[in-house]
């Protein structure tokens, strides 16, 4: 459905409403819209994050990922934000919402997109502790193999 | 050849700047030729390139394999696996 599909992408350092980002999609006049949220979990002594990216590649990167998840399921449109800086814990990092006519392309879409997100787009974490060195969060395998069940 | 390389996370760190043009020698064809010249740079480049496997790489912001040829290309982005999301 590439074409017929609302895309919209942002990298940004200000937080989301999400509301303000679903009204969009909502009013695509499908009967179901999806969303994910990720928040900086506080464990461990972790204070926050500090989110690097690619800033010539990140939207192409985002954009991308939105078009083929438009290509594989019926979907009215894909709003993608992720955040960048420094995040406190609770804060929110990234949003990624679909829109479609039924709730199974919706949910589907959704589910792929932060899976693929997360091995595809040049974002890197770094945390912050209160007590100990700062420590670039290394790729985990769970996100590689939640990845591949797309393939 | 002059490429516009850049690093990310600990690359960065670790060759301690962000950017920089490299005068590329003639015979490097692939990615990891390349590698093998950025390691003769200064110390810190040497331990960011220490263990090549640990390195992703974007060809003119695109995701590439370290034998990917750099013939046409004029930036190229060094940087850990990513972890966004």
């Amino acid at each position: 459905m590439i074409g017929r599909s609302l895309i919209s992408v942002s990298v940004q350092t200000e937080d989301f409403d999400l509301a303000a980002q679903i009204e969009p999609l909502a009013k695509l006049g499908g009967g179901a819209v999806s969303n994910f949220i990720g928040y900086v979990r506080g464990e461990g002594g972790l204070i926050a994050l500090e989110l690097e990216h690619y800033p010539m590649m990140t939207e192409k990167a985002l954009t991308r990922l939105a078009e083929e998840a438009a290509d594989r399921w019926s979907l009215l449109g894909v709003s993608l934000v992720h955040r960048v800086g420094r995040l406190d814990i609770g804060a929110q990092i990234v949003l990624v919402a679909t829109a479609s006519r039924h709730r199974r392309d919706a949910l589907d879409a959704c589910a792929f997109l932060i899976d693929r997100l997360k091995t595809d787009a040049p974002f890197w974490k770094k945390e912050i502790f209160s007590d100990v060195e700062d420590k670039w969060v290394e790729q985990r395998e769970a996100d590689l193999a939640a990845k591949d069940l797309w393939d | 050849m002059t490429l516009q390389i850049l690093y990310f996370a600990w690359v960065r760190e670790m060759t301690g700047m962000g950017e920089e043009k490299v005068d590329v020698p003639e015979d490097i064809d692939t990615v990891s030729d390349l590698i093998s010249h950025l390691t003769t740079l200064s110390n810190g480049h040497a331990e960011a390139f220490a263990n090549p496997a640990r390195i992703r790489v974007a060809a003119d912001q695109n995701f590439v394999e370290l034998g990917a040829e750099i013939k046409g290309i004029s930036e190229i982005a060094f940087f850990p696996p990513v972890t966004g999301g």
